[in-house]
């Protein structure tokens, strides 16, 4: 485990729950790993599991995918049609070759911010025991002229390109 | 070298209910397959004279449910089709109906008792089956008596062989590997993609009047052919069709390089049958999983 390695991690979370959750650890000042990029959707069944692929193209070396838990859904039933795309995805890419540890997928409400907390550490975690995504940013078109994303720290207020998603 | 297939009884049945069915016009066009030099292939048929064309033997490999496919509106201009399928076709046929993607009035189904077909069927006869010759997803086809037909033609056929390899064993074998060698193998099988979408073109459930791969504001999929768009699209292909791919095969015999797409079409169907207890079938009343959902359905990945 390399410990100076500081994962970009991009969190997709439902604004209901774990966008207000992750707000209550903030207003909480709970401490926990900063090394997470959130971005907010109106609910999980909004998270394509193409925004996941596209973070990883966009450099992301690992992804958190939250929401509200089963039954506490805004839209009664976005988080349970979530719930079967994502079991697919996460099926498939596990076939595919991809660590599991890359992809978390959490159900965390607006009262769990130490919850989110936990969820963020161990994710951040996982992606440092098995280090930065070079298998997938050796896919790019222009691989190998540059080097390999992810040894620096990522800076504290600059947006990274990891966290750029498509609107 | 392996023996002539025999003749298939029901042909000369298969054109007599085509010529019926052009003669009182019940129907504008027929599409079957027909012999050509290079083997079979499909075949429209508007005359009723032309019927005696129609073949059916173990190289008749292609879904011609495709035909079928709302994206090509050009062949239901033609009018009322009649359409020879064998039992699998059928379930993509059950697959557009489930979707309320055509309408069940508007095309006369012609079975064919199928025991098998080919994996190669570009030979100038039709060979008898052989476990190394015959299409691995033939290997336990459940289908083999066509359903939801307005015509059955044919007499009962033997079972198909078992192949050398079947396609769960090469799954399981897949399975069983490290994820970085899985890994390894998918991403230079992916590299081979020349982003033809010959997969897509073929696919008689890929439906999409516009593909997610067309869309350019935002591109969500990299159109050019390198390792990266090539995983984006080949993944994105297989989960749209996740519950619904019907196993006809035939992104990967089109396929112009040769990337197994079968192995993922069969692990998103033991995905969803393992999770959703789902079997893809020729029941268009039987809901796909993936748009409904269960109170209770597994989230042992969910922290």
């Amino acid at each position: 485990m390399n410990d100076d390695f500081e994962p970009r991690i991009t969190a997709f979370v439902c604004n209901w729950c774990t966008y207000t959750g992750a707000d209550l650890a903030g207003t909480s000042r709970l401490h926990m790993a900063s090394n997470v990029r959130l971005i907010r959707l109106p609910c999980t069944g909004r998270i394509d599991p193409l925004f996941i692929i596209k973070a990883f193209e966009r450099g992301a070396d690992g992804v958190i995918v939250s929401g509200c838990h089963p039954a506490d859904c805004h839209y009664t039933s976005g988080n349970y049609h979530a719930r079967r795309r994502f079991a697919v995805f996460h099926d498939i890419m596990q076939f595919i070759g991809v660590d599991p540890r890359r992809i978390t997928f959490s159900w965390v409400s607006a009262s769990e911010g130490a919850k989110w907390r936990d969820v963020v550490d161990e994710a951040v975690r996982g992606v440092q025991e098995i280090g930065p995504y070079e298998a997938y940013r050796a896919l790019a078109p222009d691989a190998g002229a540059t080097a390999p994303a992810g040894e620096a720290k990522p800076a504290p207020d600059a947006a990274p390109a990891g966290a750029e998603v498509a609107p | 070298m392996t023996e002539a297939a025999p003749v298939y009884a029901g042909v000369a049945e298969l054109q007599r209910v085509a010529r019926e069915l052009l003669e009182v016009g019940d129907v504008r066009v027929i599409i079957g397959w027909e012999d050509a030099r290079r083997g079979a292939r499909p075949v429209f048929v508007s005359d009723p004279a032309d019927t005696d064309k129609l073949i059916f033997d173990t190289r008749c490999v292609h879904n011609l449910v495709t035909y079928l496919n709302p994206r090509r509106d050009h062949v239901a201009e033609l009018g009322k089709i009649g359409l020879v399928v064998k039992g699998c076709d059928v379930k993509a046929v059950a697959g557009l109906l489930r979707e309320q993607q055509i309408d069940r009035d508007h095309v006369v189904l012609i079975g064919v008792r199928c025991g098998g077909v080919l994996e190669e069927n570009e030979l100038p006869a039709a060979l008898a089956l052989t476990p190394e010759n015959v299409a691995p997803r033939c290997y336990g086809c459940d289908n083999r008596e066509p359903s939801l037909t307005d015509h059955l033609v044919g007499e009962p056929q033997p079972e198909p062989p078992r192949p050398v390899m079947t396609i769960d064993e090469r799954v399981a074998a897949l399975d069983d590997l490290p994820a970085e060698e899985r890994w390894a193998f998918w991403t230079e099988q992916f590299n081979k993609c020349v982003r033809c979408y010959a997969c897509r073109q073929v696919c008689p459930l890929c439906i999409c009047e516009r593909c997610i791969v067309e869309k350019t504001q935002p591109q969500w999929i990299e159109s050019a052919a390198h390792p990266r768009g090539n995983l984006s699209w080949n993944v994105t292909r297989a989960i749209h069709l996740a519950g619904r791919c019907v196993d006809c095969g035939e992104c990967e015999r089109f396929c112009p390089v040769g990337i197994p797409l079968s192995l993922v079409n069969r692990k998103l169907q033991q995905i969803v049958h393992d999770r959703y207890d789902y079997t893809v079938s020729d029941d268009p009343e039987n809901a796909a999983p993936i748009g409904d959902y269960r109170l209770d359905d597994q989230q042992e990945f969910i922290k």
